[in-house]
């Protein structure tokens, strides 16, 4: 062996034996010339300048340069000198040996020498290995194609700076932090830029559903197409990469692909050498290895079970490395993370657990107007977790609150106000600092009302919420300053106060009320129930599953084709298409047009029965068979089967129109005085499929014998010899109320038009989960009549809204779930079969 | 304890991709109980015994709000951290500990597979 560089020494005879080569200085070398590297040797140099001679190792040709910052050169903000940490004076002046773009691709502990890429070996005595992480490449086709790269080196910012030169299209997979900077600086650039996210919101490790949500409205503002919830199937291209496929056959062109999905630590030369690897290289609390010669610091090694992607941790590791290299020994523990960020120009920090859980509590602040959301997340009067999107400078105070683990009940109400608010009024009761303010101090910032103003009010005998935001307008806007108006009314009234409000709220999530919510929900034109609950100033981060369906189910109404379904926030039935039962079996209800069959659709349901052991076949009162017991993996099969035989979904389980019950009517009756199946018939048609508040039935009689039971329906249509007696608000449930007459119209096609109109109206106006009984009864009949009778321009206004609407929504669910959608609803994620179960 | 040898062990169920955020999916045990594997909006995962304390509804098939779903068949809203009924109602379901390594979801052995005299039981 021919050492070129290091402390051995050979004898006479040839044996090697070990020798200071400089005095007593041992030789620590350095695998990666990063910035946990670099760091380290300066903490070392600051406690112990002379104690080791340092040569450092570097797979890229630089200095080591802060890569961080390649956000800010890709955007031409700054530049590469700009951004570098340790120039080459750094090494000089500290004598260090710095061997750059040379990586080390062998270590030989027996022999206490790394080799690398050029075949250089060098000894060493003590080995610091800061090799960092690799960027994750999803295995994709194509992902070799010149053109596709991640964003991790200098070598990366110069491909895509020379591809936005020649412009056009750049996709980035990935929406997590790095693959934000990089569509940021690209989109700067000029290049159109498209990022593909698998997961439904942005940033999710970093941040929640509603923070997730407003930094993709922003973004989009800034001209980026942002795309959640999207599959890269393949990228494609001949020799040069020219778009990506996505799973559902979306498919985007573009020059360039950066792939930012995730990193990797990078511990294949640390495997090689034999050292302990989990999910990185395994190092104590000093950041020694397996090898008590071999230490390691940064991304690349798991402490604790722990590894880490972020700056912050790696200080500390360095700093314990160096202390221990130095026999001080004070050990790491460690580290709580923090993500404080800019994403083109947006304010974004995350800190500690914001999952939730036994004993927390979600404390929030919604701010519309300044594009403001705060989430503090408190356990045992302790600071576990905090969101900040928008206004982020009390992130650093909570982030040391955080790590203190500081007893915050005493501050608990003023908390997520701020540092400002929290530690300076000393106010405890926040009854007492209400009743503290002066008269002048504003309440309510939308509608300008001051304190003063809404005593003023409440003493005038406005002893409620209602009577409050009716009459001062304190409150009735965003809401936001509820909370306030109603101490004020607690702190005003003293004992005289209810407490109680006129309208109910649509949950506890929100101080609204139903009809409040889908006002908003119209005059704002809002999108998505992320955006309704930011606007709304909701108390919770994702609602619950009381307004979660109700949210989903006006936003659908209010806009016909252009809201894509949540199915999170569909109750059971309607996510699975059919009946749960008490044993979590399903029920199957095949459509039958006014309940009319034939043998074709019999055969069908009867093999149904026999191939999938149905224990039970039901006629149901409105007129169709329930097939029991249908396991849920079942299910997609059994649509197949029906579909096959021309029926689709019966919509037996939703909140939507349920079953048109006819009578034989003037067709076979002797009695019938209209054709009141084919009414029925064509009524089904009409109405099926569409969502509404609450389940909605329907009946046609052919005469005033009623068979068909039209007048304890939804909406019932009885029919005599001088035309069609309309019915409403009917209901055969727990409080039986039988309908009122709407009105009489002489044709057919008037009692079609009637009956789409009575629908849209009741879609629009009623709460979600309120029938048609006691909505009428709320509103009253006198109403309805001035709506659907009365105005005939209105009326027919209601009836196109109804039938553009339905446009969108006769597509049959069955259809589609028996082609394979979301067949993960359907089927086990796997079975577990101990071994004597084995077959 | 005749099962210590096997504390620690931990059974793949697979990649985290399987459940898509808000979702749950289930995992039937021959001779034992069937589990269902929660992933919250917040990124989070759990695992359960798919049976609501009260009357035995399959908890997978419910809608899910922070940690907390809310049984099927009559709205019981139950903890995924603990299992436990929450507000007035009082019950409790099996956790079964589940942990996430790589991207890959990890169950205890000991606690999905039912014990050699429960299976005889059964």
């Amino acid at each position: 062996m021919d050492f070129q560089v290091g402390n051995e020494s050979r004898t006479e005879d040839g044996a090697v034996i070990l020798i200071p080569t400089e005095g007593v200085r041992e030789h620590l070398v350095v695998v990666g010339n990063g910035m946990a590297g670099c760091r380290a040797i300066e903490e070392l140099l600051a406690r112990d300048a002379g104690r080791y001679r340092v040569t450092i190792f570097g797979a890229e040709p630089h200095v080591n340069y802060n890569r961080i910052m390649l956000s800010p050169v890709l955007a031409g903000e700054k530049t590469f000198e700009d951004i570098v940490i340790n120039s080459r004076q750094w090494y000089d002046e500290n004598d260090i040996e710095l061997i750059a773009g040379d990586p080390v691709t062998a270590i030989n502990r027996a022999a206490k020498t790394v080799t690398s890429r050029s075949g250089r070996t060098v000894g060493y005595d003590k080995l610091l290995i800061a090799t960092g992480s690799d960027p994750f490449m999803i295995p994709v086709p194509g992902k070799d194609l010149p053109g596709v790269i991640s964003f991790r080196d200098m070598k990366d910012v110069d491909t895509m700076l020379e591809a936005a030169a020649n412009g056009g299209g750049a996709v980035v997979i990935g929406g997590g932090l790095l693959g934000l900077e990089a569509a940021h600086g690209l989109t700067l650039r000029g290049m159109k830029v498209t990022v593909i996210h698998l997961m439904p919101t942005l940033m999710e490790r970093q941040l929640d559903e509603a923070a997730g949500w407003l930094l993709k409205t922003a973004l989009e503002g800034r001209g980026q197409t942002i795309l959640t919830g999207a599959d890269t199937a393949e990228i494609y291209g001949e020799g040069q990469v020219e778009g990506v496929r996505l799973k559902d056959g979306r498919d985007i062109p573009a020059s360039l692909v950066v792939m930012a999905v995730g990193i990797r630590p990078s511990v294949a030369l640390a495997r090689e050498a034999g050292l302990d690897i989990g999910r990185g290289i395994k190092v104590d609390d000093h950041m020694v290895t397996s090898d008590p010669d071999v230490f390691a610091v940064g991304e690349c090694v798991e402490h604790d079970g722990n590894v880490y992607g972020l700056v912050a941790p790696l200080w500390d590791m360095c700093r314990s490395l160096a202390d221990g290299l130095t026999d001080r020994h004070t050990g790491y523990r460690g580290s709580v993370t923090s993500t404080k960020l800019k994403v083109a120009g947006l304010d974004v920090f995350s800190a500690g657990d914001f999952s939730g859980g036994e004993g927390c509590e979600d404390i929030v602040l919604r701010d519309a107007s300044r594009g403001v959301y705060k989430r503090v997340v408190v356990k045992d009067d302790k600071v576990i977790g905090a969101v900040l999107y928008g206004d982020t400078a009390d992130g650093g105070w909570y982030f040391d609150l955080l790590r203190k683990g500081e007893d915050v009940g005493e501050i608990r109400d003023l908390l997520i106000f701020g540092q400002a608010f929290a530690s300076g009024g000393g106010q405890a009761d926040p009854k007492a600092a209400v009743a503290a303010l002066s008269d002048d101090a504003e309440i309510c910032g939308c509608n300008g009302v001051s304190k003063g103003q809404v005593v003023a009010c409440v003493e005038a005998g406005n002893c409620t919420l209602d009577a409050v935001r009716a009459t001062c307008k304190a409150s009735a806007s965003c809401g936001s300053c509820t909370g306030l108006v109603e101490t004020l009314l607690a702190v005003t009234l003293g004992e005289d106060y209810s407490g109680e409000r006129a309208t109910r709220t649509v949950c506890k999530c929100t101080s609204f009320g139903h009809d409040d919510v889908r006002r908003e929900i119209v005059a704002q034109g809002m999108k998505s129930i992320p955006e309704v609950m930011h606007k709304l100033h909701w108390s919770t981060p994702e609602g619950c599953s009381s307004c979660r369906p109700a949210l989903n189910y006006y936003l659908l109404c209010a806009l016909p084709g252009g809201y894509r379904d949540d199915q999170q926030s569909r109750f059971v039935n309607e996510r699975m298409h059919a009946n749960i039962q008490k044993d979590g079996t399903y029920s199957v209800v095949p459509r039958m047009w006014g309940g009319l069959t034939n043998p074709r659709e019999l055969r069908a349901i009867a093999d149904v029965v026999e191939k999938y052991n149905a224990p039970m076949v039901k006629v149901t009162g409105g007129q169709r068979l329930d097939i029991f017991g249908i396991r849920k993996e079942d299910l997609p099969a059994v649509w197949a089967d029906l579909n096959a035989a021309g029926m689709v979904s019966g919509h037996a389980y939703g909140k939507s129109l349920r079953t048109v019950k006819t009578c034989v009517g003037s067709e076979w009756c002797r009695f019938g005085t209209q054709d009141s199946t084919g009414l029925g018939v064509k009524i089904e048609r009409m109405t099926w499929g569409s969502w509404m508040p609450h389940k909605f039935k329907i009946a046609a009689s052919g005469c005033p014998r009623n068979c068909a039971e039209a007048t304890i329906k939804d909406f019932g249509v009885v029919c005599v010899d001088s035309g069609y007696e309309l019915h409403v608000g009917g209901n055969g449930g727990i409080h039986v109320r039988a309908t009122d007459l709407l009105c009489k119209v002489a044709t057919e096609q008037e009692a079609l038009d009637y009956c789409a109109a009575f629908i849209q109206l009741y879609r629009e106006e009623a709460r979600y989960l309120e029938r048609t009984a006691p909505w009428i009864g709320r509103v009253g009949v006198d109403y309805v009549k001035s709506r659907i009778v009365e105005d005939d321009e209105g009326r027919e206004a209601l009836r196109a809204r109804f039938l553009f609407s339905q446009s969108f929504s006769q597509e049959d669910p069955w259809a589609r779930r028996a082609a394979g959608e979301d067949a993960e609803l359907h089927q086990h994620l796997a079975e577990v079969r101990p071994m004597e179960f084995a077959v | 304890m005749t099962v210590s040898n096997n504390v620690g062990d931990w059974l793949d169920i697979g990649p985290v991709s399987q459940i898509s955020p808000g979702n749950a999916r289930t995992l039937p045990v021959r001779g034992g109980e069937e589990i269902a594997i929660f992933h919250t909006l917040d990124n989070q995962f759990y695992a359960l015994v798919n049976k609501c304390p009260h009357k035995q509804g399959p908890l997978s098939q419910g809608i899910v709000h922070g940690n907390v779903v809310a049984c099927p068949l009559h709205n019981w809203n139950i903890s995924l951290k603990s299992g436990e009924a929450l507000g007035s109602d009082e019950g409790c379901v099996p956790t079964v500990p589940l942990k996430v390594d790589a991207g890959r979801i990890y169950l205890l052995r000991e606690a999905v597979i039912p014990s050699r005299t429960a299976r005889k039981a059964a």
